[in-house]
């Protein structure tokens, strides 16, 4: 079933208080989201570390065999 | 997951050095994340061994548990994880992808890789 956008916000937030967060819902399906993450948290983490760290965040909702949130395109970076 | 998943993931991921798992073929993608990875591949002229994870349940939920990465496709490269389609995609801009191939010693167009970066800068 899909996610609506600000469950998906809450649950990168709570996983990411201080960080900054954006999500763009690209197909409004609720199937569809890109979405930007800026944290501390990424500092000294390769690329494969930070986005494991997002997707723990959501916990379980991506891509399950009922096809919870199908795509996700996901930028992580550290504060500038 | 049973045990023939995993193994039958690590022999492939042990057997050849590139190795896409991902939703259809290379030639008949069924997603697009899947399909675009699968385009830069090809483009660049690397020899990789697609893997269609949507022809084996199993096979779908058992490579997420053995990389720990909840979505396809995935990349793998001489046994490692390298990552799906955001991090592939950014790696082609960075040049770290054309790093990682000549680190691991494996042929692609370094050509057709520039074109890639030319087109998207």
């Amino acid at each position: 079933m899909p996610i609506a956008q600000n469950e998906l916000e809450d649950l990168l937030r709570s996983a990411f208080p201080n960080g900054s967060i954006s999500v763009r819902d690209l197909a409004g399906d609720g199937n569809h989201y890109a979405a930007e993450v800026v944290d501390e948290s990424f500092r000294g983490k390769n690329r494969v570390q930070q986005q494991r760290a997002v997707y723990a965040a959501l916990k379980g909702k991506m891509d399950g065999p009922s096809g919870e949130l199908h795509a996700l395109a996901l930028t992580t970076r550290i504060p500038e | 997951m049973a045990n023939s998943i995993h193994d039958e993931i690590s022999q492939a991921v042990t057997d050849n050095s590139v190795v896409l798992f991902m939703k259809g073929s290379r030639h008949q993608p069924q997603c697009g994340f899947s399909s675009r990875v699968a385009a830069v591949l090809t483009y660049l002229e690397i020899e990789y061994k697609d893997i269609n994870v949507l022809a084996d349940p199993e096979m779908r939920e058992g490579i997420k548990v053995f990389s720990d990465w909840p979505t396809i496709p995935q990349l793998y490269v001489k046994g490692e994880f390298v990552g799906g389609c955001d991090i592939v995609s950014e790696m082609v801009l960075s040049g770290e992808l054309d790093q990682l191939f000549s680190e691991n010693g494996i042929r692609f167009n370094s050509e057709a890789a520039n074109r890639i970066r030319d087109h998207n800068s």
